[in-house]
């Protein structure tokens, strides 16, 4: 697997392609922008949905089980998971119950995080993601590449290649409306045939037991209405206290994540009609270890809006696959280390710390500065490569040692006058694109020196 | 009011014009500056690296030198706000000063005998801008203004212009440079494109470390138009 410096290497070499990725995610950073200024209580009611986070996870046990509760008196079956696999073996238990060979999905990154749809398919389950970017990555056996727009990566044309293969469209046609058309006469006969379909989960309410899902698509209610069984899979840090608290998150989840006022259906699920089953699985998967490291508990405000991923210069430059994993981008890089620490310790150094990621996260996550503790602690575990523990070292001692700081300095002035191919060469990544800076015959303290 | 003046290592080394600029500067405006000859680092280098816990060494030589000024004024958003938020003494932490903080909030800079006709592009630096809140940042609901630009509004003849995207990270990002050298390399190409868009003569910042990266790209594109820090413009006569 290539790191994320590796990779994001790879998609810059097609320099055209990188500029129309970091020009169209730069749009939707601009609309987000535009809408939010048209807010005047805008930086207010950031503030108050994350002291409602805060509050909420302080006090997650207690909202957990006041919302399984009210789950359970409105009819629908609470399940608990500890890790992806129990996740996993209940959500097949329940299609198995029913017999079920077939299922639609719609866009629930904790199951990709589960890597739901490779377990469901070794046994046997078809799975069929109904959002239109889910389909088009599934079709081509890859992974959403944001978390919002999960096809972002893929142009136009990338798609009516792909439709071509699998829906059988005329080769060369890109016209994004027709392609839609074709996928949405694709999907119909999936929802009609489901008997079980998966939702994700936005918000989930501890006050009534019921929950939101945000789309724009209507898939999501559509495979929810036409199932006899209706699964919602959700991280434990889903949950907000009352129903009123809604008003906060919703008018800032869709102005953050595409510039829209609020999504075009928000869909609250409360109980099960009647004929139908409808089943939560609480999955916790790490979440309770990030909610008891004081650094990184914040991280599960997290409403999944992708705004940090549209205003990453890192992201829009190295694209969603660079980051290897489910969840890209600035939150990606301080949630993936808590599931696998060795795996993932090039992404919290995938980031010049800019700051810009923490100014847009509607629920204030400090994303930039647990970025920079995820690199002390991913350090301290000893998973620097050997160089550069040597080099830091190297580094340590010299700054703490004027003189050999004044002397390394000047011999290094030396060889960049005397001798710059020393330095000017392949083996210097600075080099490769940029000239290295004109080295001057006196530093300054040596001029400060003289001068008096 | 005792006032040192820290120069970051790589400016001491690579620069000295920008640390000369700013004493003569601070001289100018009536300050008496102490320049504590042992100083070498602020340890930001190996902290961003995961290494803070190397820097006792960089942080006991720093107090050395630093102990017992008021003030610490230095040339470098990015140091200063390293050293704002991780320098073990409270004392250091709230003595730093970045320049152009410390002439608009301390020193209240009314004027300035400074003269530069030139066109010029403004680049924010993050660290200075987002960390040290040196401007106002386009992803926040807040009336704009800039300590940078107050400063240039007192230069003679001095035109400054921001670029498309007035405050995106120009990629430079300490190590990240050259551990993620393609994305940085990048960026920087194309933060200097829009700022070439404005036809402009200098690229000015309050970071030399974002300057020396851009101007790394400039020069290997054989450009013309050469990067100052704003230091250079509010001391050129």
């Amino acid at each position: 697997m290539l790191n994320h410096a590796e990779a994001s290497e790879k998609f810059i070499e097609d320099a055209e392609r990188t500029t129309w990725h970091d020009e169209t995610l730069w749009f939707v950073r601009s609309k987000r922008d535009k809408v939010s200024k048209l807010l005047p209580e805008w930086e207010a009611l950031r503030e108050q949905a994350s002291q409602i986070k805060d509050h909420t996870l302080a006090n997650l046990g207690q909202y957990l089980e006041e919302f399984e509760a009210n789950a359970q008196k409105n009819g629908i079956i609470v399940h608990w998971a500890k890790d992806a696999q129990e996740h996993n073996e209940i959500v097949h238990s329940i299609i198995s119950k029913h017999g079920g060979k077939a299922l639609v999905k719609s866009k629930s990154m904790l199951t990709e995080e589960c890597h739901l749809n490779d377990f469901l398919t070794k046994k046997g389950v078809e799975v069929v993601d109904t959002d239109l970017g889910e389909r088009i990555v599934q079709f081509r056996n890859e992974v959403p590449s944001h978390i919002v727009l999960p096809a972002i990566h893929l142009k136009k044309e990338d798609v009516g290649e792909t439709f071509h293969e699998f829906l059988g469209t005329p080769k060369g046609n890109k016209d994004p409306q027709f392609l839609t058309e074709a996928a949405r006469q694709h999907l119909r006969g999936f929802f009609l045939g489901a008997n079980v379909a998966i939702t994700g989960v936005n918000f989930a309410v501890a006050e009534t037991g019921e929950f939101v899902v945000c789309t724009n698509e209507g898939n999501a209610d559509m495979g929810a209405h036409l199932a006899k069984v209706h699964i919602a899979c959700m991280g434990i840090e889903k949950m907000i206290p009352k129903r009123k608290d809604l008003g906060v998150f919703l008018r800032l989840l869709a102005r953050s994540a595409t510039g829209q006022l609020i999504t075009t259906y928000s869909s609250h699920f409360a109980k099960p009609r009647e004929g139908q089953e409808m089943h939560i699985v609480l999955v916790d998967n790490g979440r309770t270890r990030q909610l008891a490291r004081d650094e990184f508990r914040n991280s599960l405000k997290c409403i999944r809006c992708a705004a940090c991923f549209n205003t990453c210069p890192v992201y829009r430059r190295s694209g969603g696959h660079s980051y290897h994993q489910p969840v890209a981008g600035p939150i990606g890089s301080i949630l993936a280390p808590n599931f696998d620490k060795s795996a993932n310790v090039d992404l919290p150094f995938a980031s010049t710390l800019c700051g810009s990621c923490s100014n847009v996260c509607p629920v204030k996550i400090n994303i930039h500065e647990q970025l920079w503790f995820w690199r002390q602690d991913l350090m301290k575990d000893g998973l620097a490569p050997l160089g550069k523990s040597l080099s830091m070292k190297g580094m340590a001692f010299v700054f703490s040692n004027p003189t050999i700081f004044k002397m390394a300095g000047y011999m290094g002035r030396l060889v960049m006058r005397f001798a710059p191919f020393i330095v000017n060469n392949s083996l210097n990544p600075w080099f490769k694109q940029r000239e290295m800076p004109d080295a001057p015959k006196e530093s300054f303290q040596s001029w400060y020196k003289n001068r008096k | 009011m005792r006032v040192a003046l820290f120069v970051p290592c790589y400016v001491d080394q690579f620069y000295p014009q920008v640390a000369i600029a700013t004493l003569e500067l601070l001289e100018k405006l009536g300050v008496e500056v102490h320049v504590p000859s042992n100083q070498t680092c602020c340890g930001q280098p190996m902290a961003n690296s995961g290494f803070a816990s190397s820097t006792e060494g960089c942080d006991t030589n720093f107090s050395k030198n630093f102990d017992g000024f008021d003030y610490i004024v230095g040339p470098s958003g990015s140091c200063i706000l390293h050293l704002k938020e991780h320098h073990p003494s409270e004392k250091i932490r709230k003595s730093v000063f970045e320049i152009c903080e410390f002439l608009v909030d301390v020193l209240k800079v009314k004027s300035l005998s400074a003269n530069f006709p030139h066109k010029i592009g403004l680049h924010q630096s993050c660290h200075g801008q987002r960390g040290l809140h040196l401007s106002s940042m386009t992803e926040l609901n807040e009336k704009p203004f800039s300590k940078l630009a107050s400063l240039l509004d007192l230069v003679k003849g001095v035109e400054y212009v921001y670029p498309e995207r007035a405050d995106e990270c120009c990629g430079f990002g300490g190590t990240f440079c050259v551990t993620e050298e393609a994305v940085s390399v990048r960026m920087g190409q194309d933060r200097v494109e829009s700022h070439l868009k404005n036809e402009i003569e200098f690229i000015v910042g309050g970071d030399t470390s974002c300057l020396m990266h851009m101007e790394g790209i400039l020069k290997r594109q054989g450009s013309k138009v050469q990067v100052k820090h704003i230091v250079e413009i509010l001391n050129h006569a």
